[in-house]
This record gives structure tokens, C-alpha cells and sequence, in this order.
């Protein structure tokens, strides 16, 4: 079953800007999307277009079979939103916030306390639930609209850039509990910046440019198009001057070198020319930039799809 | 118990809690204001312009009086709320749940007919430190009361539909309603006018509802009650259905 499926959607906002020129696109059932690209591409067209924040101009939209053209309130049902700007209301509390959200989706208020319960308390909010949510913190708000998103259990999760502004630590507590929620079975579609965050979670990606989808593969199909991959070695403290004959490479300080590897090729030679030269190696990392890389090549090159 | 039902439940339950937590700001103002009219219109000047329809001018004016602050205030209660769900975003809440666009507007408007019978009530009963309030048919007050708040609430709700900045939400309430609800005869009668504003003073609906709730409790009224009760019904379901077709639409809401 596809839990969303986009055929020939575009958008065209008064004042002529086209934000999204007929685009495709399916995500399974159960799948961890990442839709990704340059600000203004059109992420956030297509996501508010999703879920009827955003009139479409032409195409249509299916979320689990459901068409928002003819069973809108179906197709709604199973999708969960937490957007990118903060669109609680500020004067209320934590509580009221999540269980007011149930409601609307026609949750009894009884059954929204016990999952209020539980989903504050799995984003570490329940302390906090007779707080005013202006009160929040940044990190805080944005685990609010995640609980918030969750309370009528929708199957289709549709992130736009959850992670924005948050620290390192809760960044990774969030990715833990959106893992958690797709193994239990939710669909999710995620938008970010941090490619590092879309490599580590998401199976599949699409790319979006200019209104266009300029890919749309699996993150390890798109991964292996990159030839190269760069590796950082930390050297033992004031290690002597090194070269490395036959690679591309930059001493980033005195204990540090980056050195760049074609895919498939071996990395025993560097060892052997570093150990010849008496520079002892402590360790070695594959540098986490080669999402990035290959984002900026497609995004600058604008490579059809 | 059905979706619907939970979502209305939910919707009505914000909407009041929002009036009642600001009490200071939307209860308290308009009885502080009657209590004033009751005292200068009613006691100190009233007392010197004599009968209006027969009744002393306290009574003739009371009814106008409770009625202006029903307008008013269910009128101000949606504008407000609506206008501030959009201004901080968090009506998308309603607009990504499958919640049917009449149980947003039943939702809505019951918070500004609460608000503005809650008034009616708290004003009706500091009138009854000047007077002695008579009911003569309790389901005409009652009805037109209803009617006449849902109207403005409806009123209310497609302004903050189309308003832009928070500017937008006091230009009618100052510019249309006030004038409206002070020429509709709050404080005369529209036999004092001659011919030609009588006619005039028939194009306001404000007329038409102070009227049938006058009847409410003094038993007379300038317009004939039929006529009054129809136009009303005719504004109401004229005004649900061009803020039914806006949030359908999306105008106002969805780019």
C-alpha cells in the first residue's frame, strides 16, 4: 500500500510564482522519507498542499488511498503535521494544547488525557503540561508540536525541519523516538537541512529544485553515485610533515589529515606510507559530509530527474 | 459519540475557556459601561424626557441597552478570537483535522453567543437595580436574543476571515456597528423620527432586533414582529453562508 501518492501536483501562487511545476511522487507504506532541497524549492508547498494548509492548482493527492479531492476528511485523519514554525496557542497550556488537537480529530477527551500522558512523558513534556506553552523553551516546542502531531495516532508523520535550532543532544533523542515510531509502523516524510540527519534515518529521499523533483531513489542508490568519499585520520600529536603519493590530500593541522578515496579502492596503501614515515595513526573516520556534497552537485547541476 | 460531536465539544470548551480566563477584559468592561448608561440615560437625564411608547424612559431604554451589549460583544468575541487563531497561526490546528467547515463555524459562534448571552445576563441584572424588569412573552426575548447574537457572531467571524492586522477587526465594530446599533433605536423611538428616517432607519438591521427584543419585555415594538423575526433569519442564514463559502474556500486562511 502507498501511504502517499502526489501524480502531476503543481502550484502557482498569486502573483505568478510557481513553487511546484507537476510533480510526482509515492512513499510506501512504513517508509522514513526524507524530501529534501534549497530553500524556497518547494518543500513546504508540497507538504501544506498534503495536508490542506495550502490550495493545490492542479494534480492530485492520495494518503493511504484516500484522495483529498473526494474523501478529504479520510485522508486527513491519517496524517499527523508538525510544521515549521510554532502555530500552538501561546496562552495555553502543554495539556491543553495536545488534548484540545484530539479533539478536533474526535479523540474523547478521556482517552487524549492517557495519550497525553504518554507522549508527554515519552518527549520528556509532562512536567511541563500545566505550563503555559509560551513558557517553553525552542527545544521544548518543537517535542510539543511532535506530541501534538501524534495524539490522534495518524499513520502518515509529515516533519517539516523538526530538528531546526535544536541541540545536538535532543537532536538525537528526537531521531531515537522518530525511529521508535516508524518500527512501530508510521510512515514518515521528513524535511531537513541536516543531511546528516536525513542519512541517518531515512531510506529513501527526494530531491526538489526550482518546483521539480530531481531525484527521487533510495538513500543507497543515491549514496553510491558518489565516487568519492573522504576519510579524516587523527595522528599522533606533532606528527613530522607526511606525504601521501597517488592521493588527494590536506593536513587540516599537526595531528590531522584529510584524504579523499576513490569508491572500491583499497586504504592499505595510506597506512603503509604513513607508517614508513614514522606518523602513527590513532584513529580514522569517515567524513559525514558526502550527502551534502552530492545534494549541492545535483542541486547546483539541476540533474533531471 | 461521534467525531463531529467530540470536535464541536472540544472547539466550544476552548472557545469559552478563552473569554472567561480574560474575564477582566470581556466581561467586566461591558457592565462597568451599562451600569453607566443605566445611571446617566436612565436615572439623571431620563427622568426629565419623561414616557417613550407609553413606559418610562429607564424601561424603554433597558431592553435596547442589554441588546447592544449582546451585539457587541458576541460580535467582538469571534472577531477577536478567530483573528488572533490566525494571526498566531494555530487555526491550522482545526484546518489540518478533518474537522467539517460548519462545526468550525458552529464552534466559534456558540463562543460568541455564550459570551454575548452571558453579558446579556450580567447586564440584565444590574438593570434590575434601577427597575423593576417585566417579561411579556419570555419566548420572543428569548428567540430574538439567540438569533441576534448568532447573527453578530456570524458578523464577528467573517471579519476576522478577511481582516489583515488587528486594525481590520475594530474598524467595523467602531465605524458600522456602534453608529448602527445607536441610530437602530437603543435610545427612541422611530415614531419620534419623521417619515422619510423612519423609512431610512428600515434599512438597519439593528432596528429590527432591538425591536422584537423590546417586545420581549414591553409588549410594543415599531416594527410589525413577523417582519422583524424574518429579516433576522434572512441575515443569518445570508451571513452563514458567505462565512461557510469563505472557509471552504480557504480565503482568507490557505494561500
Amino acid at each position: 500500500m502507498k501511504a502517499l501518492v502526489i501524480k502531476n501536483l503543481a502550484k502557482t501562487y498569486k502573483g505568478g510564482v510557481e513553487a511546484l511545476k507537476g510533480i510526482d511522487l509515492e512513499v510506501e507504506q512504513g517508509d522514513f522519507y526524507a524530501l529534501l532541497g534549497p530553500n524556497g524549492a518547494g518543500k513546504s508547498t508540497t507538504i501544506g498542499i498534503i495536508s490542506s494548509l495550502v490550495n493545490k492548482t492542479a494534480g492530485s493527492v492520495e494518503v493511504f488511498g484516500h484522495s483529498l479531492d473526494n474523501a478529504l476528511e479520510h485522508a486527513k485523519q491519517q496524517i499527523g503535521l508538525v510544521p515549521q514554525e510554532f502555530n500552538f496557542n501561546q496562552f495555553e497550556t502543554v495539556l491543553q494544547v495536545v488534548v484540545n488537537q484530539a479533539g478536533y480529530y474526535g479523540v474523547p477527551r478521556k482517552l487524549a488525557l492517557e495519550r497525553a500522558e504518554q507522549y508527554l512523558t515519552q518527549l520528556e513534556l509532562w512536567d511541563k503540561r500545566n505550563d503555559k506553552s509560551r513558557e517553553l523553551s525552542g527545544g521544548m516546542k518543537r517535542r510539543l508540536m511532535i506530541a501534538r502531531a501524534l495524539m490522534h495516532r495518524p499513520k502518515l508523520l509529515i516533519l517539516d525541519e523538526p530538528t531546526a535550532g535544536v541541540d545536538i543532544e535532543l537532536r538525537r533523542s528526537m531521531w531515537e523516538f522518530l525511529q521508535q515510531l516508524n518500527a512501530q509502523g508510521v510512515t514518515i516524510i521528513l524535511t531537513t537541512h541536516y543531511l546528516e540527519e536525513a542519512e541517518l534515518l531515512c531510506r529513501n529521499i527526494g530531491i526538489i529544485n526550482h518546483g521539480v523533483i530531481v531525484q527521487n531513489t533510495s538513500m543507497k542508490s543515491l549514496l553510491a553515485k558518489l565516487n568519492l568519499e573522504t576519510f579524516v585520520f587523527d595522528l599522533a600529536p606533532n606528527s613530522p610533515d607526511c606525504s601521501l603519493d597517488g592521493y588527494q590530500y590536506r593536513r587540516l593541522d599537526d595531528h590531522t589529515i584529510e584524504v579523499d578515496v576513490e569508491r572500491g579502492s583499497e586504504l592499505n596503501g595510506i597506512f603503509s606510507q604513513l607508517s614508513a614515515q614514522q606518523v602513527s595513526v590513532f584513529s580514522m573516520r569517515n567524513k559525514a559530509n558526502r550527502l551534502e556534497e552530492l545534494f549541492i552537485s545535483l542541486v547546483s547541476k539541476g540533474v533531471a530527474k | 459519540m461521534s467525531l463531529n460531536y467530540i470536535a464541536f465539544k472540544s472547539l466550544l470548551t476552548k472557545e469559552v475557556s478563552r473569554f472567561t480566563r480574560i474575564w477582566l477584559q470581556t466581561l467586566v468592561p461591558p457592565a462597568v459601561t451599562m451600569s453607566l448608561y443605566f445611571v446617566i440615560f436612565g436615572n439623571l437625564i431620563g427622568s426629565r424626557i419623561g414616557q417613550m411608547s407609553g413606559f418610562s424612559y429607564m424601561e424603554f431604554i433597558v431592553p435596547g441597552l442589554i441588546m447592544m451589549s449582546v451585539i457587541t460583544n458576541s460580535y467582538s468575541n469571534v472577531a477577536s478570537s478567530f483573528f488572533s487563531s490566525k494571526f498566531q497561526h494555530n487555526v491550522e490546528e482545526l484546518l489540518v483535522a478533518p474537522v467539517p467547515t460548519w462545526i468550525i463555524i458552529a464552534g466559534y459562534v456558540g463562543g460568541g453567543v455564550i459570551r454575548g448571552l452571558l453579558v446579556g445576563m450580567i447586564v440584565t441584572l444590574l438593570s434590575l437595580f434601577f427597575i423593576d424588569l417585566n417579561i411579556f412573552n419570555l419566548g420572543v426575548l428569548v428567540l430574538s436574543v439567540l438569533l441576534t447574537s448568532t447573527l453578530f457572531a456570524l458578523g464577528g467571524l467573517i471579519n476576522a476571515i478577511l481582516a489583515k492586522s488587528f486594525d481590520d477587526i475594530s474598524i467595523i465594530p467602531n465605524f458600522v456597528l456602534t453608529p448602527l446599533t445607536y441610530l437602530g433605536g437603543v435610545f427612541y423611538s422611530l415614531s419620534l423620527l419623521p417619515d422619510f428616517w423612519q423609512g431610512v432607519s428600515k434599512a438597519n438591521p439593528i432596528v429590527y432586533m432591538i425591536n422584537t427584543f423590546r417586545y420581549g419585555f414591553l409588549g410594543v415594538s415599531d416594527i410589525p414582529l413577523i417582519y422583524s423575526f424574518s429579516m433576522i433569519i434572512g441575515f443569518v442564514v445570508v451571513l452563514y453562508s458567505v462565512a461557510h463559502w469563505m472557509i471552504a474556500r480557504g480565503i482568507g486562511l490557505r494561500s
